[in-house]
């Protein structure tokens, strides 16, 4: 990351190895399927401090840190590509983050 | 059809049960993602945007009826009731849990279908004509050869990491439908004197640097194939380039090689290798040509088409068959409006039941994304129509503007960078809107999500790549794409669109198309060739004619 460029907002996010789910990581450690849920990270040093503590092969693949902004309505992500893994595909209405209530963590 | 061997059987078995094992041991930890990575990728497993994503291989393009239903259970029990028919002839499942790929796995091969070098940089699924056995203007049958080719590149020990993917297809008719010039190896069965043999391409290909396939040797004789073959991917192995990942397809070796030096080498390859076949190659060969005999057909004579609408299907979704008496009929999975390519579970039911029906049981998937009977009884068309209607597959546009090639795009494909589906979707959808479809006829549009160009984007008549620019998708065209026997790549026709702008842009080119054709006999990419990009680009751009007048 750079160090010239201010840090961003961003959250965790991966895939649930057992089913590939997309997932994101929450504020008490745990994985919820709603990046409504997900711990908004806002220094450089603590985000880079929770990918390490999050990053559990037994559990997820592919951890990585996604920006994020924050909207009137809550947080929303930055990218088109993380808009389409939070809500699922464009084509069909049967993303796994399709109907899951908030909070509903794995 | 070719029938598993004892051999294959074991082979499978021994390979799932590997599997099985490595997906216990990536679950318990034993051992690590980048270890299981590569095993996983070995078997066809992906992990997606969203999902972890099994692609299956169906060799050539063929299917019985009996694959087909346990494709369609595939799609019913461990996924969410449909597959995706790939332009690599592959089927793709989206939504399959890690803990149940091992039974999905197992349950293939009870129907002698695999995953294996779905993935990886290994020989791919070998494609073919997907009119193959049934096809008028056919020299010879290429599934026998494609067979052939599967099985001494299945598990090749030389052959599981070379540079990078390799892909070969297979025609046996002049009018090329497999896209054999875009590939890594591409084959053209041919006759001379009688005798059938081999034109040899290598070199094809699209993605980042789109290619056209150099002849390495005009008429190779059939028996020195798997020789000729085992030489060009051996001196590939050595000569690719594994220092840039976006230099080591093989167009890239004999783009920087020169095709002359890389026939000397391969000739040279050739004469090394060549004694160590000690025929058994071709005593296979002969036994695998029994296996794909054709079936018995039944003489039948069919009545003359009085509905209009039966009659409208026949004149674009059928193709002469080499007996006047049937049928090639394709089934579009290109209904207005839906993802191309996906088939649910019922339709890949019926799609069976109705090959057991009508077409002795033989099933063909193309790399249009469409589904074939290759060979249908004439009076069984009108039967077979209902019923396909009936499902969703009746819709009478194959070859048309809305028969659109799309690839996952950034929907599924964790390597897209715009969104390929809904875009054709949106199109399709107009087209129908419009009902300009048959008046404009023949006319190739095809959509990738990415670079790698999947949907085949440079050789569509209209080619429609979708980026990210500055975090927006944005999307290219390109026109006067070729994907037959003159393959050409087309050309790009100017700044990119918004999302939300192709679809006009693409309405605008049908228009300025019928604007400036001679007559309805001329299609699009015969009007393109005719007048060259202009008034096209003009019809892309008109604020730009505008400001330039």
């Amino acid at each position: 990351m750079s160090r010239n460029r201010p840090f961003t907002p961003k959250v965790l996010t991966a895939n649930l190895l057992r089913d590939g789910d997309v997932v994101y990581y929450t504020e008490s450690d745990r994985w919820s399927l709603n990046l409504a849920d997900a711990e908004v990270l806002e220094d450089e040093a603590h985000a880079q401090m929770r990918l390490v503590e999050a990053d559990d092969p037994a559990v997820v693949v592919g951890v990585y840190l996604a920006d994020v902004i924050r909207t009137d309505s809550g947080i929303a992500p930055a990218h088109f590509r993380e808009d389409f893994r939070a809500a699922g595909p464009t084509n069909y209405d049967h993303g796994k983050a399709h109907g899951q209530r908030p909070g509903s963590e794995v | 059809m070719y029938h598993y061997s004892d051999f294959d059987r074991d082979f499978l078995a021994e390979r799932n049960a590997q599997f099985r094992a490595q997906v216990e041991r990536r679950l318990d930890g034993s051992l690590t993602e980048d270890e299981f990575k590569p095993l996983r990728l070995m078997n066809g497993v992906y992990l997606q945007l969203h999902a972890y994503m099994l692609r299956v291989a169906i060799p050539y393009g063929t299917l019985s009826s009996d694959q087909m239903r346990v494709l369609a259970e595939l799609a019913e029990r461990w996924d969410k009731g449909y597959g995706h028919f790939t332009t690599r002839q592959n089927i793709q499942y989206n939504w399959p849990k890690l803990t149940d790929i091992p039974d999905m796995l197992d349950r293939l091969s009870d129907v002698g279908l695999h995953a294996i070098q779905t993935s990886g940089n290994t020989i791919r699924n070998v494609t073919a004509d997907h009119f193959a056995g049934a096809a008028g203007d056919e020299v010879a049958d290429p599934r026998p050869v494609a067979e052939l080719l599967r099985q001494w590149s299945t598990d090749h020990p030389e052959f599981q990491f070379l540079p990078r993917k390799f892909k070969i297809a297979v025609t046996g008719s002049v009018n090329d439908r497999a896209v054999t010039r875009a590939h890594d190896i591409g084959l053209l069965l041919k006759e001379q004197d009688g005798v059938v043999g081999v034109e040899v391409i290598i070199g094809g290909g699209l993605g980042r640097t789109p290619m056209i396939g150099k002849t390495v040797r005009e008429f190779l004789p059939l028996d020195d194939l798997l020789p000729y073959c085992e030489a060009i991917v051996s001196v590939y192995n050595r000569l690719g380039r594994r220092d840039n990942k976006y230099k080591a397809r093989i167009k890239i070796t004999v783009h920087e090689n020169g095709i002359d030096t890389m026939r000397d080498l391969i000739e040279a390859r050739f004469a090394e290798v060549k004694p160590l076949f000690s025929g058994v190659d071709r005593q296979m060969l002969a036994g695998i040509e029994a296996q794909f005999a054709r079936p018995d057909f039944v003489a039948n004579t069919p009545a003359p088409i009085l509905d209009p609408v039966l009659q409208s299907f026949v004149d674009t979704n059928v193709t002469a068959h080499r007996r006047d008496d049937h049928a090639i009929v394709t089934i579009s999975i290109k209904k207005h409006g839906e993802t191309p390519g996906d088939a649910t579970t019922a339709q890949m039911n019926l799609m069976a039941d109705l090959a057991d029906a009508h077409a002795y049981g033989e099933l063909r998937i193309s790399h249009e994304q469409n589904v074939i009977l290759p060979h249908v009884r004439r009076d069984a068309l009108p039967e077979l129509f209902a019923a396909l209607k009936s499902a969703g597959l009746g819709t009478a546009n194959v070859g048309l503007a809305s028969d659109i090639i799309a690839c996952p795009g950034m929907d599924y494909c964790a390597l897209a960078t715009a969104r390929s589906i809904p875009v054709a979707q949106g199109i399709a959808t107009r087209i129908d809107e419009l009902k300009i479809e048959h008046e404009v006829g023949h006319l190739k549009i095809k959509i990738s999500g990415c670079i790698n160009a999947c949907g085949h984007h440079h050789v569509g008549h209209i080619g429609i790549l979708g980026l990210d620019r500055a975090g927006v998708e944005n999307y290219q065209i390109t026109l006067g794409g070729d994907h037959t026997q003159t393959t050409v790549i087309g050309e790009r026709a100017g700044p990119g669109f918004a999302y939300d702008q192709v679809v006009p842009a693409i309405e605008r080119l049908i228009f300025a198309y019928l604007d400036v054709r001679q007559s309805a006999d001329e299609t699009f990419i015969d009007t393109f060739r005719r007048l060259g990009a202009a008034p096209f680009k003009a019809a892309l751009y008109p604020q730009e004619k505008q400001d330039a007048a």
